[in-house]
């Protein structure tokens, strides 16, 4: 195999790397939706064995820790496949710092367990798995031909300050997430949620809205920014939905799966979102780079940080 | 110098957004502070009560409204939690009886005992385990007093009790397991108690440093004996409408009734 369709493997299992851990999300947020939690009391065996009966909450709790296993497999083996074959050395170390993000995941995860779902503790496991899809999707990109092709320039690259806004916007879709976080896990009420929405969604909206009236038509990037705004309508409307479930469902006393299964879309679309933007972000970077127009927060656009 | 600069960018950004979110209070949990009632009896008791003087109080619980429904709790997706019983387990969040009463209301002494301290009897309490639901809902304790936890049913649970005052802990118990023995050091009104294999499965512990609770059943009434004549405080407590408080004073050998009335 030459180097090319090296390259062009490990792309893709960065992508089922990155898939898998998108499955992971959502089998955590089934354990939460579950309040299975606490439904294997011990880690990092469940009931002392690696395989009890998977009945009831137990069905979530192992399931989310065999996933989190496979996903654990298949970071080790895309770091070691990196550093074995990936020439660049910030990709490598790209590479051990998402080793890095799962293994202290699992640790995070070992010790909401044993400690009983301590709140900041189960908000960092949240933030972490979203931190850790990013680093994730972002070893997918530099690894794709798209990565490459953004570095030739090939395409009229956006306006310097595009990437700033696309970088605001990735920002504020994590601190998003964070509080979607804390409201899940009562650390706080669904005010602070709902009023960032409204700030991460106009940032999103905008970073769409600049991409499709500035970029050309068949550019990559005005592509995805297309997917980033279609993204955006599906998880408001699952925030809504969620909401509005929630509400009906009230006072009843055990998950109702509707809510759980709407929820659990919510998150997972949530990472999809932040995953989407940050690739516009990197992308954009790379770009504006690239032509060497990579302008400094002191507001000179020939400036690089370079 | 991109490459450079991507490197940093990428982990440290998502690196420091994490730190900002990971942040906050410390863990809310086994509080214990001063204001907490300790189990260790009182340093000067009070005088024994002498049962030829001891009062009673009685009530019922009566209930003001149409009853909630009680929907089927469903549990078909666990055959073990349902194999031994034909019927349907309904949710026991609030049961109204037939004479308009309310059941599993925890009513107590709050205050009006003075200092006086009563060791832990030796006579268990049970908490069963039958058909994913526990036997009883609602029960309550004496500091210290022993609670044998059973699992009668063919499948995995574990006890998970969520209280403030007292150590919170998670125990599972296999099928066939030993009973689980308990105790709460603590008074505590109420500790929830949950499974988090089957999480329709909750309970409450009421614990008390002295025997005088009861705790409303099928006709919604309840007896609590053997008070020394005083003013009390008496409380109801129910999982869904929450507490009421009443005063009441009784004399030697007196009997009084109290009556709570807790609108749906």
């Amino acid at each position: 195999m030459n180097s090319s369709g090296v390259s062009r493997a490990l792309h893709h299992y960065a992508i089922l790397t990155a898939g898998a851990t998108l499955l992971l999300l959502m089998a955590g947020a089934l354990v939460v939706g579950y309040e299975a939690g606490l439904a294997v009391p011990d880690w990092p065996l469940s009931y002392g064995t690696w395989m009890p009966p998977l009945v009831g909450g137990i069905l979530y709790e192992h399931g989310h820790r065999m996933i989190a296993g496979t996903v654990g497999v298949l970071t080790t083996a895309l770091v070691i496949w990196l550093w074995w074959k990936e020439p660049r050395r910030w990709v490598k170390a790209l590479g051990l710092v998402a080793w890095v993000a799962v293994v202290a995941q699992a640790i995070l995860g070992g010790l909401t367990v044993l400690y009983r779902l301590p709140v900041p503790v189960v908000i960092a496991h949240g933030c972490l798995a979203q931190t850790f899809f990013c680093l994730v999707l972002s070893l997918a990109l530099v690894t794709s031909p798209a990565w490459e092709r953004a570095a030739q320039a090939a395409e009229e690259p956006p306006a310097p300050d595009f990437w700033h806004l696309a970088a605001a916007a990735t920002a504020a879709l994590f601190i998003q997430l964070a509080l979607g976080a804390a409201l899940r896990h009562k650390a706080l009420g669904l005010g602070p949620h709902w009023v960032w929405a409204g700030v991460a969604g106009f940032l999103v909206g905008w970073v769409c809205y600049r991409a499709v009236t500035e970029l050309a038509v068949q550019d990559g990037l005005r592509k995805l920014a297309r997917w980033l705004g279609g993204i955006l309508a599906l998880q408001v409307a699952l925030g809504v939905a969620s909401y509005a479930f929630r509400a009906v469902t009230q006072g009843i006393h055990e998950p109702q799966t509707s809510v759980v299964l709407i929820t659990s879309a919510h998150l997972a679309t949530g990472a999809l979102l932040l995953g989407c933007s940050l690739l516009v972000t990197l992308l954009a970077y790379r770009r504006v780079a690239a032509a060497g127009k990579v302008a400094s927060f002191a507001g000179d656009p020939q400036r690089t940080f370079a | 110098m991109i490459r450079s600069k991507l490197f940093w960018m990428v982990p440290l950004s998502l690196t420091l957004g994490l730190l900002g979110c990971g942040g906050g209070q410390p863990p809310a949990e086994q509080s214990g502070g001063a204001a907490a009632p300790s189990a260790t009896p009182a340093a000067a008791p009070a005088a024994p009560i002498d049962p030829a003087t001891a009062a009673t109080i009685t009530g019922k619980v009566a209930f003001d409204g149409t009853a909630p429904a009680r929907p089927r709790i469903r549990m078909d997706a666990v055959p073990a939690c349902t194999q031994r019983s034909s019927e349907a387990a309904l949710v026991e969040e609030a049961i109204v009886n037939d004479n308009k009463t309310l059941r599993n209301v925890f009513v107590y002494v709050k205050e009006g005992l003075g200092d006086r301290s009563f060791p832990p009897p030796a006579e268990e309490v049970v908490l069963d385990q039958q058909g994913c639901v526990y036997h009883p809902h609602v029960l309550g304790l004496i500091a210290g007093q022993k609670l044998r936890i059973k699992n009668g049913d063919p499948t995995n649970h574990n006890i998970h009790p969520m209280p403030a005052q007292n150590r919170e802990w998670n125990t599972s118990m296999p099928p066939g397991a030993a009973d689980l023995i308990q105790e709460f050091p603590r008074a505590e009104v109420m500790i929830p108690v949950k499974c988090n294999v089957h999480p329709w499965m909750k309970a409450y512990v009421g614990v008390l440093r002295h025997p005088f609770f009861a705790i409303t059943g099928a006709d919604g009434s309840f007896e609590i004996k053997g008070l020394p004549p005083g003013s009390y405080t008496i409380e109801a407590w129910h999982e869904k409408y929450g507490t009421q408080q009443m005063q009441v004073t009784v004399g030697e050998k007196e009997s009084k009734q109290v009556d709570f009335t807790v609108k749906g």
